[in-house]
């Protein structure tokens, strides 16, 4: 510890949140930052102190983690390739696995070109930083997600953000932007926090008409929205015109890793040209190889996605009725956020329905849009009807407990 | 426009922000004085923005902490 009184603690700008955290865990709730699942049973059950709890908080859309074919690859992989690579994608890194998840995207998205990172957050933080380079501008929205406000503070370009799918801020916005200058344009397609998609149609097209290039984050929609699961940007009929997706196995696909998928015909450079794919160990090949098994099954997955958003709109109908806030009007992805008036309360709340056998993540600032708390729930393709319906009572009381519903 | 007249028009424009009645000098803060949260921020240089029709980018914003700087600012871009 610092010795020396009159020396600057590097620490002391964390003091608010420090206290802010001492003065929630006063009030006598669990700490919702520190939850350890001692087992998990299934892509919709875990151990959490001692107890079956149904998760409803993690991103395994379509509840691929335990898939039995998905399990034998990572295991053969295991066998077959050791427990890792040691080395970066362009060193010693690549070995066929890497290359055979590369060719499983490419026939998902039916795109040229598909380069695998370590994880999603890397993808953007490589990607945008290395494409957007002085004297270009990226435009973007201002609820993107952090690995996007990274990848875009660790460039040299300038940044221009717009109010939350604001179509005509985004235009306003491109068309002041000087002649000659590089542009690209920043979207998702599902907003993690609210769980509400973007109008890509019509943004896309707008960005298309003032000469930007456009990349689109679809993290959250892989799998289950779009005729082929594409996501967002295939959903609205513009995937075409997308120049960059990017994104992670740590959802739909129920492994690790990140990516991006291109048909622009130079993509091939950003093997060599991008830090956060050069610098850095590739991934396990016990990963890819589970990775590109899922992507594959993910292409045949129209049950499961036909049942997960039954899952979506039955939750949303059900919380909707108990009198709950929710971030959207209608179930528009697999994610429904429940508005808490504030944090103590928030916090009280995913500790009560915690007791009553049920995982959410809580969300608060500075994640979440406009300073709320929010209590995100993400559906799986694996839960059953009868789950939803337990939930949607578990929410009943716990919400009556604290007090948010009448 | 020259900068009294800039000057004059981003008065206008802090007016609804300015919750706490700040008295507006050159030297008034926008974090330290105006107490401006992040979302503030954004509502507020986007206003400016339209009146002036110009780009304020996020790195140049970094440079901006009190509204003698912003007036500054606005001018340059205006020239630009
Ligand atoms: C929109 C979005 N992009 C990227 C990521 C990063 O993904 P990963 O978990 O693979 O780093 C996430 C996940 O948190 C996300 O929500």
């Amino acid at each position: 510890m610092s010795e020396n009184a009159s020396q600057p603690d590097l620490f002391s700008k964390f003091d608010p949140l420090i206290q802010q955290r001492e003065a929630l865990l006063a009030s006598g709730v669990q700490d919702p930052f520190s939850l350890v699942m001692e087992k998990v049973l299934s892509p919709t059950r875990a151990l959490c102190n001692g107890r079956e709890t149904i998760l409803l908080g993690t991103y395994n859309y379509m509840g691929m983690t335990f898939d039995p074919d998905v399990i034998a690859a990572g295991k053969q992989a295991l066998d077959e390739f050791g427990s890792g690579t040691t080395g970066s994608r362009v060193l010693n890194g690549t070995y066929a696995g890497h290359r055979a998840v590369e060719e499983a995207l490419k026939e998902f998205y039916g795109m040229d070109h598909a380069m695998v990172f370590s994880t999603g957050y890397q993808a953007n933080l490589g990607i945008i930083s290395t494409i957007a380079g002085k004297g270009d501008y990226i435009v973007l929205d201002i609820d993107s997600h952090a690995s996007i406000w990274d990848g875009c503070k660790m460039g040299d370009a300038e940044v221009v953000p717009f109010r939350h799918n604001d179509i005509e801020a985004m235009e306003k916005r491109l068309k002041r932007i000087p002649e000659g200058a590089g542009k690209l344009v920043v979207l998702e397609g599902v907003y993690s926090m609210m769980g509400d998609i973007a109008p890509l149609k019509e943004m896309i097209a707008i960005a298309k008409a003032n000469g930007a290039m456009v990349l689109v984050d679809e993290a959250h929609s892989m799998g289950f929205i779009g005729p082929n699961g594409r996501g967002v940007a295939e959903d609205q009929g513009v995937l075409d015109q997308v120049d960059f997706v990017i994104g992670t196995f740590s959802k739909s696909v129920g492994t690790v890793g990140g990516f991006c998928v291109s048909n622009h015909p130079k993509f091939e450079i950003m093997r060599l040209v991008c830090r956060p794919y050069v610098f850095t160990a590739s991934l396990p090949p016990s990963v890819v190889a589970t990775a590109a098994t899922s992507i594959r099954k993910l292409m045949h997955g129209a049950n499961k996605r036909a049942h997960l958003w039954e899952n979506s709109r039955t939750l949303h109908a059900g919380l909707r009725a108990l009198g709950f806030q929710l971030g959207t009007e209608v179930p528009q992805s697999a994610i429904i956020a429940v508005i808490m008036p504030d944090l103590e309360r928030g916090a009280a709340m995913w500790e009560a329905l915690l007791h009553e056998g049920l995982y959410v993540n809580l969300a608060r600032p500075p994640a979440t849009p406009a300073g709320m708390t929010l209590l995100r729930c993400s559906l799986c393709a694996e839960h059953s009807a009868e789950q939803v319906r337990t939930i949607i009572g578990m929410f009943e009381r716990a919400g009556k407990a604290v007090g948010i519903i009448l | 426009m020259d900068r009294a007249q800039t000057d004059a028009r981003i008065r206008g424009i802090i007016e609804p922000f300015n919750k706490k009645g700040i008295e507006i000098s050159d030297g008034a803060t926008f974090a330290g004085d105006f107490e401006f949260d992040s979302l503030t921020v954004m509502d507020f240089v986007a206003a400016i923005e339209d009146e002036f029709d110009i780009i304020i980018s996020m790195n140049q914003q970094a440079e901006i902490e009190n509204f003698g700087q912003l007036v500054d600012a606005v001018c340059k871009l205006q020239r630009d």
